[in-house]
């Protein structure tokens, strides 16, 4: 029961938060609250007996996430600019997604109720033989890397992608500046894993193209 | 209707920020909190699917083979572990393309970008 109540007690956080996200038009205001968002969220996740799912998004979602969008935020103005238009269109089709989705999630089955469908199908063959097979405790770590391995070989694929995106990006009018790489000491301390650590990679070319976005500005200004 | 709210309370408030989520990416000009909206939604989709593999009375799925006790789904959790790191990935390049299109632009609100577009385009009509 007292589960029960510190989840209500966080998923009314993380409501408060989404609503001042959507009313504040101070962007840095956002990204902070945001950043805490996910953090509430992996708290969240822990109650629910995710706890590699909790540890995930705390470094990488409230982590990664928050430092990229303050680091691009450098170079962005800090505040959205008031806006008058007509909500209404908005507001319609949310309202239509909103009655589609409470359709569809009141059909579920009950919440933590064991016979559910999701719990009939591999998920039950998982945890019967993975340890007896692999010898890994961590049913998760067993699924990820051994029965679902392709969707993670999948996933470093589009991580690449997404990587070389950026770089691709962000480099092309950085070719005559020259600036200092920047120093590992300041990013933050993260669980490193594999994939943070490709994080860091990216988010360190990201950085030292901003810096060196910011010195080609200086010297234009110069001459 | 209020049995229905103590057995899907959970899926219910996963609805109610997925909503908030779209509402931000929807209706706000600003590129970046169209972003952070973004990532509101889709924090409000891990909770859908984790809130689906619990099972009352299990544990995390760490299996100890000594002892009989109930675990959670472990695939919606294997499945999410990927979907936050691609998350970000989207995250980078839509911040990327936002830091691209502020230097194109001088500007990442969504109607004065369209503005410039339109004026841009008016103008290179009237040359041809």
């Amino acid at each position: 029961m007292s589960i029960v109540m510190i989840n209500i007690f966080l998923v009314t956080m993380m409501v408060v938060i989404a609503v001042m996200v959507l009313r504040t038009r101070r962007l840095f205001a956002a990204i902070v609250m945001t950043g805490a968002y996910s953090l509430i969220s992996a708290a969240m996740f822990v109650n629910l007996d995710a706890v590699d799912v909790a540890f995930t998004e705390a470094a990488v979602g409230a982590g990664i996430s928050t430092v990229l969008l303050l680091a691009a935020m450098a170079r962005l103005p800090a505040e959205e600019k008031p806006f008058k238009r007509n909500q209404i269109g908005p507001i319609i089709i949310v309202a239509i997604v909103g009655i589609l989705l409470v359709t569809a999630v009141t059909a579920l089955p009950p919440f933590g109720a064991p016979d559910a469908p999701v719990h009939t199908h591999v998920g039950p063959r998982y945890l019967a033989e993975s340890y007896s097979k692999l010898h890994i405790p961590n049913a998760v770590t067993t699924v990820l890397a051994s029965y679902r391995g392709f969707d993670t070989l999948g996933e470093t694929i589009v991580i690449f992608a997404a990587g070389l995106g950026v770089v691709l990006l962000l480099a092309g009018h950085t070719k005559t500046a020259s600036a200092p790489k920047t120093p590992v000491s300041k990013q933050p301390v993260v669980a490193s894993t594999k994939k943070t650590a490709k994080k860091k990679a990216k988010k360190s070319a990201k950085k030292s193209s901003a810096k060196k976005q910011h010195v080609k500005a200086k010297k234009g200004g110069a001459s | 209707m209020s049995s229905l709210i103590a057995t899907h309370w959970n899926y219910l408030v996963v609805v109610a920020l997925m909503l908030i989520g779209l509402y931000i990416v929807m209706s706000r000009q600003n590129l970046v909190k169209k972003l952070i909206g973004l990532a509101i939604f889709q924090t409000a989709l891990f909770l859908l699917y984790i809130s689906l593999g619990r099972i009352s009375g299990g544990t995390a799925p760490i299996i100890d083979a000594t002892k009989d006790y109930t675990y959670s789904n472990p695939l919606p959790h294997v499945l999410i572990l990927t979907a936050i790191v691609v998350g970000v990935a989207t995250t980078a390049l839509g911040l990327a393309l936002i830091l691209r299109i502020n230097d194109a632009f001088g500007t990442i609100e969504e109607d004065e970008i369209l503005a410039a577009k339109d004026a841009d385009r008016k103008a290179h009509g009237g040359d041809e």
